[in-house]
């Protein structure tokens, strides 16, 4: 009865088809065929990008660093397979814009050659810095998507004194499954990862939250954690936007974490399951991360799977391996379907934060025909973060971006419920995207005329004081001349 | 008798500094207007003149004065036509705001003579160079016055569009479709 007037732990959030059964029912397949060229991207990650030290022709091994990460959150990136450094040079990135960003091309040479790793049988002797160290070193970003680097958060967590540890298993997003059947296959692993990452951050208690969608991971999940009383697993209701981090915190622990805070701050981390395996192969087999499992699913592959590949494979050769018919692809989606980003071609690596790439058919896609808002405020009903998203689109469809940045704009996660549930199809999304880069287009602007007018100021300074100086010199000449020729009719007189 | 004296006293002191400062706000009065001022700073300052004004500080003045639309200075865009409208209180129409488009200045390697005239002419220092060294165009500091352009001698600075890299690339505001049974 009590629990009838406490507030609600899901707030928003959709229930959208699943489409997962497609990918979901089939173990994951380990015979991709090793590309013959690898494009690695340097920057993988939130932060900067890593800094090459390798050079154009040298041999490498599986597993040897290419590229060290510069300044505190950035991270390294390795070689996926041996082979040849080809090029180090500026390739379409995986973005809807497909501009160039910087990227190592590796020639595989076939044999899949292994650099030489560090095996640890105990790694609860180490001490919990040399855990983030070597996660770090390994190159471990968040696998969920956000690829924020592991390390950082472990270190954050040993300083702000974490005491839950929330495993986010949830895969909330349509199509993908590339989690479910992790947990399911390699439930002990992700189990000891969880328990790596709970010594590394000094932390006692962990939840492994899986919705409940997925009763064989959940499952799985339960019997390999048994022997760990710290660890528990737990299933969530399964509701689109479930994953999101303040969901999950909400729903599991009931704290809420304020406006412009960081889970942190309220004691509790997240990370992903794909991660506390990436972690598990990083500290006992000292592995870093080069592979990782991707769902290919979408109405137009003819053989959807999960498939583990080297990072850097282009999405052209997995949509060979898996048969897509290019004819009926209408849209290519990195990730899932809700907040993944279209690509125009297929010419593009996949990278670490890669945890799906779709090939839809027209028939899966939205209708796009926007009509007028009829104000029915679905959009409010289902917004997980508690915005106004007709109200915010309205304000930018005239540009009043300030009154948009009022009403909640920075706090959108472009989950794309509100442009789902839209019976007037608005791309609501769209306008909190193209809102969002201009209001930092415009802080950069500020401070671009800022920066103007201190150089103005300073150039005006300058020429100031040249012009002082010019004058100065210029009176002491005249001076000089007066005293020579005063010194000389002084010598004329006494002559 | 001690309390007496000092509120006479006080009182007296409050009165005479009350005098001073009427006498001070007199004589002493500030002849600008503090939002003149407060609009100066906002303009970019670089005087270009694109807003019919000799300069920045009497397009202020004018904005001030009401005689200038908050969307008058092409360079500052929508971004400074809310802004000053914020300031001055005024409804705002950013329709026909066109955003400014950005240009900088690149100098072409191959005609460059190492004139100089250039980057003395440049009011944000952002040519550098050296008599007969290839000049060259900071990009960061550049704010497009073609001021350079105007004095070289082998056109060998032209006006480019800034170039979109992944850092500045930005999503594009949807477009509406024309809506031919809508109410609004």
């Amino acid at each position: 009865m009590l629990s009838f007037f406490s507030k609600p732990r899901i707030q928003g959030g959709i229930h959208a088809e699943g489409h997962k059964a497609a990918t979901a029912t089939q173990p994951i397949v380990y015979t991709f065929p090793l590309p013959e060229k690898l494009y690695i991207p340097l920057q993988q990650h939130v932060g900067k990008p890593a800094e090459p030290l390798i050079r154009v022709g040298d041999k490498v091994l599986k597993g040897q660093l290419l590229a060290y990460s510069q300044g505190l959150i950035s991270a390294p990136v390795h070689a996926p397979s041996s082979g040849i450094i080809l090029d180090v040079n500026d390739y379409p990135a995986p973005h809807p814009s497909a501009l160039p960003i910087r990227m190592i091309v590796l020639e595989t040479d076939g044999k899949d050659e292994w650099i030489d790793t560090q095996t640890i049988t105990d790694p609860f002797q180490l001490p919990p810095e040399d855990i983030s160290l070597r996660v770090g070193a390994a190159g471990i970003v968040g696998l969920g998507g956000a690829t924020f680097p592991t390390a950082v958060k472990l270190n954050m967590g040993r300083e702000n004194h974490i005491d839950i540890l929330i495993i986010n298993g949830a895969e909330c997003e349509p199509y993908l499954s590339c989690d479910d059947r992790l947990m399911q296959e390699r439930a002990e692993q992700i189990i000891d990862g969880v328990r790596i990452m709970l010594h590394g951050m000094d932390t006692k208690n962990a939840v492994v939250a899986i919705e409940d969608n997925k009763p064989l991971a959940f499952k799985a999940m339960q019997t390999a954690a048994l022997p760990y009383p710290q660890i528990k697993v737990m299933q969530i209701p399964t509701r689109y936007p479930m994953g999101w981090d303040r969901q999950l915190i909400r729903f599991v622990t009931g704290r809420e974490v304020p406006v412009g805070c960081r889970s942190s701050e309220i004691g509790v981390t997240i990370h992903n399951v794909g991660t506390a395996h990436a972690v598990h192969k990083a500290i006992r087999y000292g592995q870093p991360l080069v592979a990782r499992v991707i769902t290919v699913s979408g109405g137009a592959v003819n053989r959807p799977m999960n498939v583990e590949v080297p990072l850097g494979t282009l999405i052209a050769e997995l949509f060979a391996f898996c048969q897509v018919d290019a004819e009926n692809t209408a849209r290519i989606i990195m990730g899932g379907p809700m907040m993944g980003d279209a690509l125009p071609h297929t010419g593009l690596p996949t990278v670490k934060a890669t945890s799906g790439i779709l090939a839809l058919t027209q028939d899966e896609l939205k209708n796009t025909d926007e009509q007028a808002c009829i104000r029915c405020a679905r959009c409010v009903s289902v917004c997980p973060a508690g915005l106004r998203p007709l109200d915010m689109a309205n304000n930018i469809r005239i540009n009043q971006l300030d009154a948009a940045v009022d009403l909640g704009l920075k706090d959108c996660i472009s989950c794309g419920c509100c442009s789902f549930i839209c019976p007037s199809n608005i791309p609501l999304v769209q306008y909190f995207k193209y809102a969002s880069g201009e209001v930092a287009a415009r802080q950069q602007a500020q401070h671009k005329s800022e920066q103007t007018k201190r150089l103005i100021d300073a150039r005006n300074a300058r020429m100031e004081r040249i012009a002082q100086q010019q004058l100065e010199e210029e009176q002491a000449r005249i001076a000089a001349k007066l005293e020579r020729e005063r010194l000389k009719a002084e010598q004329e007189v006494s002559a | 008798m001690y309390v007496l004296s000092a509120i006479i006293s006080l009182t007296l002191l409050g009165l005479f500094l009350g005098l001073l400062l009427g006498i001070a706000a007199k004589y002493l009065k500030v002849e600008s207007s503090p939002i003149v001022d407060e609009l100066e700073a906002l303009l970019p300052g670089s005087q270009c003149g694109q807003c019919g004004f000799p300069g920045c500080r009497p397009a202020a003045e004018a904005l001030a004065e009401g005689k200038a639309a908050a969307t008058m200075c092409p360079p500052g865009g929508s971004a400074l036509a809310e802004q000053i409208a914020a300031l001055l209180g005024l409804d705002l129409d950013l329709t026909e705001v066109k955003e400014p488009e950005l240009l900088v200045a690149r100098v072409s390697e191959a005609t460059c003579t190492g004139c100089t005239r250039c980057f003395k002419v440049c009011p944000t220092d952002a040519i550098v160079g050296a008599p007969k060294q290839i000049h060259a165009v900071v990009a960061d500091a550049c704010i497009g016055c073609k001021k350079c352009v105007d004095v070289c001698p082998t056109e060998c600075l032209q006006m480019h569009p800034i170039e979109v890299t992944l850092r500045n690339w930005r999503w594009a505001k949807p477009v509406l479709p024309e809506m031919s049974n809508s109410l609004c």
